[in-house]
């Protein structure tokens, strides 16, 4: 397999102390952390530091790394095989990190007699999974089946960690809300020794709406107006999530003006806001008599749209 | 990773990560309870933050997203 440089990956020197490393690895974490990085990589980086960390920051891997010397990142390698003898290693580190073949060939077999300790392990119980998946907005508006197909780890028969793709039949509830969560009660881990199943969260976002933009419970959608439509008031047709309606806009109104339809958002519990906000659509002035309209409308109004800013 | 202690909960009730809502005095927690409780614990361990540096980060969090999402929209 490839040799990692955990100092490179870092960006430490070879003698760093472990304060240098410490803060070499909260600026690292700070940048690629996933959930606010905004790196293309970050999750592959993200691991990556916390597997150099993992090392460097314990005396006695960072000793027994040091022992296997300097050697160019990606050739390839076999710890000798008296190497890491007369070190003690504790469990392995964060979570429900992977780590690469390289850590696990240095410290993987110490670290896994070590495990268990991690606290909060129960036998009998598989443990819960978690996904996150992007719905139509239709799905929440109505509730309805879909179909998803997930990326689920697993341990197989001989103990390694795989990746598995399934499909799931999924009753969406009308008005679930973005950031809220769907149980799949027993759709989770198997249990090591046949205990209960645990549970498949799936956590839901909407996918971008043609028509409507989602805030929390509320939705709003642009709607172009005449600009007589909006200086007069009108009744014009609008879409809403729940069919065409008659919307009175009042006289007066600019662009801009929104207007609430009250209850007509998403179907939760309470039901959100419809917002449509004003766009003033112009008429295309492309034969003379449209022409002439704008000309004798410019005439009749002294309007300055620039007064404002002194010009 | 799923299985965090209820201390830590309580602590972040206390510290305003999560809402609670007391009903006959047991406590229920708003839909987005879950996901919040999960991104709190991943600051806490991976970028090793504590209580009110997670409460900050995961407001901080959220206004960025909902900013995000509106500069979207305006595209």
């Amino acid at each position: 397999m490839e040799f990692k440089d955990y100092y490179k990956v870092m960006g430490v020197a070879r003698d760093a102390t472990e304060a240098q490393i410490k803060q070499a690895y909260r600026k690292l974490a700070r940048k690629y952390h996933p959930d606010v990085s905004k790196e293309k990589d970050a999750e592959a980086r993200f691991k990556e530091v916390g597997e150099a960390y993992e090392v460097l920051k314990s005396p006695e891997k960072r000793a027994a790394y040091d022992q296997l010397g300097q050697r160019r990142p990606g050739e390839e390698f076999r710890p000798p095989p008296d190497w890491g003898s007369g070190f003690e290693f504790s469990g392995a580190g964060p979570g429900n990190s992977t780590y690469s073949d390289f850590f696990d060939s240095l410290f993987g077999a110490q670290a896994r007699s070590g495990r268990g300790a991690r606290g909060d392990f129960h036998p009998d119980r598989g443990e819960d999974h978690h996904a996150k998946v992007l719905l139509d907005l239709e799905a929440s508006l109505q509730g309805g089946a879909r179909t998803f197909t997930l990326r689920m780890p697993e341990i197989d028969d001989e103990g390694r960690l795989v990746s598995k793709d399934r499909t799931l039949n999924v009753q969406v509830p009308k008005g679930i809300l973005a950031g809220q969560q769907i149980r799949l009660a027993g759709q989770g881990a198997r249990a090591p020794g046949g205990g209960t199943q645990g549970d498949l969260y799936i956590e839901v976002d909407f996918s971008p709406h043609p028509l409507y933009r989602v805030e929390g419970r509320d939705l709003s959608m642009e709607l172009p107006v005449a600009p007589w439509e909006a200086a007069l008031g009108a009744t014009v047709k609008t879409p809403t999530p729940n069919g065409t309606v008659d919307l009175k806009i009042p006289p007066g109104s600019h662009a801009g003006s929104k207007l609430r339809l009250r209850g007509r958002g998403i179907p939760a519990t309470p039901p959100g806001d419809f917002y449509v906000v004003l766009q003033i659509a112009l008429p295309p002035a492309n034969d003379d008599e449209a022409k002439a309209a704008y000309a004798a409308f410019a005439a009749v109004l002294p309007f300055n749209p620039r007064a404002s800013l002194g010009v | 990773m799923c299985h965090v202690e209820e201390r830590h909960i309580v602590e972040f009730v206390e510290e305003g990560v999560l809402n609670v809502v007391e009903v006959r005095s047991e406590w229920h927690f708003t839909g987005d309870a879950l996901r919040r409780a999960r991104l709190a614990v991943r600051l806490e361990r991976d970028l090793e933050l504590n209580l009110a540096g997670v409460a900050l980060a995961l407001d901080l969090i959220e206004e960025l997203q909902q900013l995000r999402r509106e500069l979207e929209a305006k595209r």
